[in-house]
């Protein structure tokens, strides 16, 4: 791993300094809608991050996994913001580049569609993460015939739109980007 | 009564009808939606687990085309509600951050644009009263649950919308439709959100279970108040005798009377509402 685990740390104190509270209750984890699917569960992943396994935390698929419900957090006895650490690990994991899940594809796909555009064009959004996770010549047949259906009810615009002022997000990304 | 409109990137595709009802029923009861010129991208999702300060900056410009012209906004999208609300929340928290944003974006930000769900826009009591006084067709025999998802009532402290656990206001407003809004118990659970994209199993599961849970109360239909939630639920549903999603405005508006408008709505809908399609040709 690049960094120190120090430094991974320092950040978790900085900006979530409320996972020291975690007394390990599950609350989080009861309640979380796709716990089935992680190998570490939302309150294991708080035990290690107190624990400073940086390594642990950031190969988990969690993260990845996570849909930013915002079921843990609101009930969260000690108001522990999971969501932001949850954002946290999977902006450390990408820096890291341990990551293996598709879940940065899916919000590279995004950010490049409003980079360029200043809106999402749906269906320009499905077919450019089909080719970024090398799925666009798999034919699912229920993902074809959901395709076709979406498109018989007029429920999908052919055409992009631009907004005017889209050097002004082009800018504002570009010099996020410079300060990195 | 005069608000900014956002309507988000699906409310110009998969989400048409959820656009076309709640102009067409704000219409009917005098709420002046004016769409925000130029809106950019809220970030939805993304943004936030990309970078902090994108997330705050992307509807930070939204707010100010708002603040602009004087107007508060309505925002029918929860996501894009729920990323309105944080970015307000940190732009008052965090005056660094805003100095920041205001550099970059070439604009000062105010904060004086408050921002509102279309739930919340139609339960104003001079609306409500409006809303009941315009109730020409009663959609009796009609049983539904209302479906909340997470963005509105979650988090609480950023969103401010109702309880977080046991919200009512959409099954209040649903009540005025003459239609019976069951109880039950998946309100505010997730629907899966972003994964439909990747991981529809996911999504199929979480919202078989939502499914199978207005099913048990005795449901003929689900409600919902964001376009997500109502696709998910619409696209990810499986089986036969599947149930039909409908968005709060749509029934709204056809118990108003705007029956052939409603008839363009259900055209879009991947579950053919078929209950609601008897009512609409035949008031009862
Ligand atoms: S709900 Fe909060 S305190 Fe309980 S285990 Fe989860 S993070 Fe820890
Ligand atoms: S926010 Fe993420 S970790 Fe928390 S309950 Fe929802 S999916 Fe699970």
């Amino acid at each position: 791993m690049k960094k120190k685990d120090s430094d991974f740390m320092r950040r978790v104190a900085e900006e979530v300094p409320e996972v020291n509270r975690c007394y390990q209750c599950l609350t989080c984890t009861l309640g979380c809608p796709l716990v089935f699917a992680m190998d570490l569960k939302p309150h294991e992943i708080l035990k290690y991050v107190q624990l400073g396994d940086k390594e642990k935390v950031l190969k988990a698929s969690t993260c990845w996994i996570c849909a930013s419900c915002e079921t843990c957090a609101t009930r969260c006895p000690n108001e522990i913001p999971i969501v932001k650490l949850m954002d946290l690990l999977r902006q450390e994991a990408v820096a890291e580049g341990v990551v293996t899940e598709q879940g940065p594809k899916v919000n590279d796909a995004f950010l490049a569609a409003i980079r360029n555009l200043g809106r999402v064009h749906e269906l320009s959004l499905i077919i450019d993460l089909k080719r970024r996770t090398g799925g666009l010549f798999k034919i699912d047949p229920d993902e074809i015939r959901l395709g076709i259906g979406m498109f018989r009810h007029g429920k999908l615009k052919l055409l992009p739109i631009k907004i005017k002022e889209t050097k002004t997000i082009k800018n504002l990304f570009s010099r996020l980007e410079k300060q990195k | 009564m005069k608000i900014g409109y956002f309507p988000g990137c699906s409310l110009e595709s998969t989400a048409v009808e959820y656009d076309r009802s709640v102009r067409a029923v704000a219409a009917k009861v005098g709420v002046e939606l004016i769409e925000l010129p130029d809106w950019n991208c809220c970030g939805a999702s993304s943004a936030h687990a990309v970078d902090p300060v994108l997330a705050v900056a992307l509807p930070a410009r939204d707010l100010m085309i708002a603040e602009a012209m004087g107007l508060d906004i309505a925002v029918p999208c929860a996501a894009c509600f729920l990323r309105l609300m944080e970015a307000q929340k940190h732009l008052k928290e965090d005056p660094s951050l805003k100095k920041e944003i205001e550099e970059t974006l070439g604009k000062k930000y105010k904060g004086t644009a408050k921002v509102y769900h279309p739930l919340t826009v139609f339960s104003q009591p001079a609306v409500k009263k409006k809303i009941k006084g315009a109730v020409v067709n009663k959609l009796k025999e009609l049983k539904v649950v209302c479906y909340y998802g997470c963005y509105l009532v979650r988090p609480p402290e950023t969103t401010h919308f109702d309880d977080p656990e046991n919200p009512v206001v959409m099954d209040e407003l649903m009540a005025l439709t003459g239609a019976e809004v069951l109880d039950w118990a998946w309100k505010v659970d997730c629907c899966g959100a972003g994964h439909t994209l990747l991981r529809p199993e996911w999504v199929e599961r979480l919202v078989g279970e939502i499914v199978e849970g207005a099913r048990k109360a005795g449901a003929q239909g689900i409600v919902a108040a964001c376009p997500l939630c109502q696709a998910n639920l619409e696209t990810r549903q499986k089986g036969k005798n599947m149930m039909p999603i409908f968005y709060f405005t749509e029934l709204l508006g056809l118990a108003m009377g705007l029956k052939k408008e409603a008839e363009g709505w259900w055209k879009k809908h991947l579950i053919s509402p078929r209950i609601i399609y008897n009512q609409a040709r035949e008031p009862r």
